[in-house]
């Protein structure tokens, strides 16, 4: 199997954009091809990490569009749904493209166009992933998250304001991200004293609604330094995928997320590593809460005790542990298609030296993307080549 | 179009009869799962369905959602229950997700509940307006069982 090396990356301001899927889509594309010094018709394979453009705004089959706006036509094309991880989902396909041989030069873009929705109708889009015996209660992916956030206040005796660190914190991370949708600190007490979403987390619990795109360019680590020099590229060292229920409450522990721990399992084994060896890691903080479960079935943390380190600065950009350097989904929003490839984005640039303001010591960086509440997960180890 | 089945249980007992089921599977393992799966977690064939409104649950967790999608009451409380299958059942567990019943039908106002709460299922006949959300209405059920505290 091809080691797969990444020589590529971009991302488009993230936020409230005038442009539509296929717009972003190709911004994100060009810029990226422009990165790895190719162009369109270099390309064997592109794919597009997409959840929803259909129900969005009426567009589909964007990989298409896509391919014939950069001029990269014949390459193979497809787009990769798998609710919010499809980005995640879409590192996977495109590494598997290099690694089996079937591809010699991949793109993946990842994007999203949805502030053009009312939030009810966006929420609804989104809740449209549930089994009807939970749709047709209301559900939301928020009330998921309020729901498994009063169980592990419970359960583990964590402080409500330790989820408002989270918030703090990756807001905080966001000012130095010139793509951020927000580039602005909160403190806790607004966090704490917003509005209620789903009780007990409240509206800086949540991520924004946000459209962009983000792009990554794949090929065989053995012909890399053809492309770009050797501090330019990384490594996929490890990747795995996983699934857990779709139905929530059928799950034995409701504050475990089996999808990262299997996945991850995966992705530390091809690597040859385990949690202790990451240095860098962006995880999907759609809510709070999700922040304390994954680093705790990624291996970071014991179980309960994920809190713990948000509470003690060992998840700040200089403790000892940084997670979610690029300001997260909360801050720097979760255009849902686009936001597993802008979290490898983000590992990319750190384990190849070039996060600017951001830059943390990293040579190996985690990408946890959480599709559902934890229904499809992709975990991604990245590697510098140095 | 419903997703329950009417129970049968003679002409000796109308007011029951007219209420659906709260259909889960059971499974040829003895596992039981709600909602109703092909096989069983490990697998195994569906044998036969059990009504969970015989079990008594309690509650696992819940919330109250303010930002709800179109055709959902506003606010909405929402509540993960765990059935008490008894003694003999050592299959995993069964719990269900669903609404907090309102205090008086149609007065907006639902019941308190907490963690550890015993609650028993209350029929509706419209959980939430059928074709004002995406989902197409022809495609689901759109009644089911609420919950309410019992003492």
């Amino acid at each position: 199997m091809e080691r797969v090396a990444i020589i590529g990356a971009s991302m488009t301001q993230f936020g409230q954009r005038d442009a539509w899927v296929r717009e972003l889509l190709a911004e994100a594309g060009a810029a990226a091809l422009d990165d790895a010094g190719i162009d369109g018709d270099d390309l064997d394979h592109l794919y597009v990490s997409n959840m929803a453009s259909g129900e969005f705004e009426g567009q589909t089959g964007v990989p298409n569009a896509l391919a014939h706006d950069l001029a990269a036509t014949p390459a193979y094309t497809a787009r990769i749904d798998q609710t919010s991880s499809s980005g995640g989902a879409g590192v996977y396909a495109a590494w598997q493209s290099v690694a089996s041989g079937a591809s010699d030069l991949t793109m993946l873009v990842g994007g999203e166009k949805m502030t053009h929705r009312t939030t009810a109708e966006a929420t609804d889009v989104i809740a449209s992933l549930t089994h009807p015996v939970e749709y047709k209660h209301g559900v939301t992916l928020p009330s998921f998250a309020g729901l498994t956030a009063r169980l592990y206040l419970d359960e583990y005796d964590a402080p409500r304001e330790s989820l408002g660190k989270v918030a703090v914190k990756n807001h905080k991370n966001g000012v130095d991200n010139p793509h951020a949708q927000f580039q602005k600190e909160v403190d806790l007490d607004t966090v704490l004293d917003s509005p209620i979403v789903a009780d007990p987390l409240r509206l800086y619990d949540f991520c924004p609604i946000t459209d962009g795109s983000a792009a990554l360019v794949f090929c065989p680590e053995s012909v890399a330094e053809e492309y770009v020099s050797r501090d330019q590229y990384a490594v996929v060292s490890g990747i795995g995928g996983a699934t857990d229920t779709h139905v929530v409450h059928e799950r034995a522990d409701p504050t475990t997320m089996g999808g990262v721990a299997d996945s991850s399992d995966i992705a530390y084994e091809m690597a040859g590593i385990g949690p202790d060896d990451v240095d860098v890691a962006e995880l999907h903080d759609m809510f709070t809460i999700l922040e304390f479960l994954q680093s705790e079935d990624l291996g970071f943390f014991e179980k309960g005790e994920g809190w713990k380190a948000v509470e003690e600065g060992v998840t700040d950009r200089d403790g000892e542990l940084p997670i979610n350097t690029s300001g997260g989904l909360k801050s720097k929003g979760h255009p849902l298609g686009a936001s597993g490839v802008a979290q490898v984005y983000e590992i990319y640039k750190q384990v190849t030296g070039d996060a600017g303001p951001r830059q943390v010591e990293a040579d190996t960086g985690l990408a946890c993307n959480v599709g559902g509440f934890g229904n499809c997960v992709t975990t991604a180890i990245l590697e510098g080549s140095q | 179009m419903s997703e329950h089945e009417t129970t049968d249980t003679g002409a000796d007992d109308q007011e029951d009869s007219a209420e659906p089921t709260f259909e889960a599977a059971e499974y040829a393992d003895g596992t039981v799962t709600y909602p109703p799966h092909t096989v069983s977690p490990n697998g195994a064939e569906r044998v036969g369905t059990v009504d969970l409104r015989e079990y008594a649950a309690r509650v696992v967790t819940w919330t109250t959602s303010t930002a709800t999608p179109p055709g959902v009451r506003e606010p909405n409380t929402l509540a993960i229950v765990e059935f008490e299958m008894g003694d003999d059942y050592d299959g995993p567990v069964v719990r269900a997700l669903g609404q907090i019943a309102e205090c008086e039908e149609g007065d907006g106002e639902t019941f308190d509940v907490d963690i550890g709460d015993r609650v028993k299922p209350v029929y509706a006949d419209e959980l939430r307006e059928p074709g004002a959300g995406i989902r197409e209405p022809e495609s689901q059920a759109w009644d089911g069982f609420r919950f309410r505290p019992v003492q």
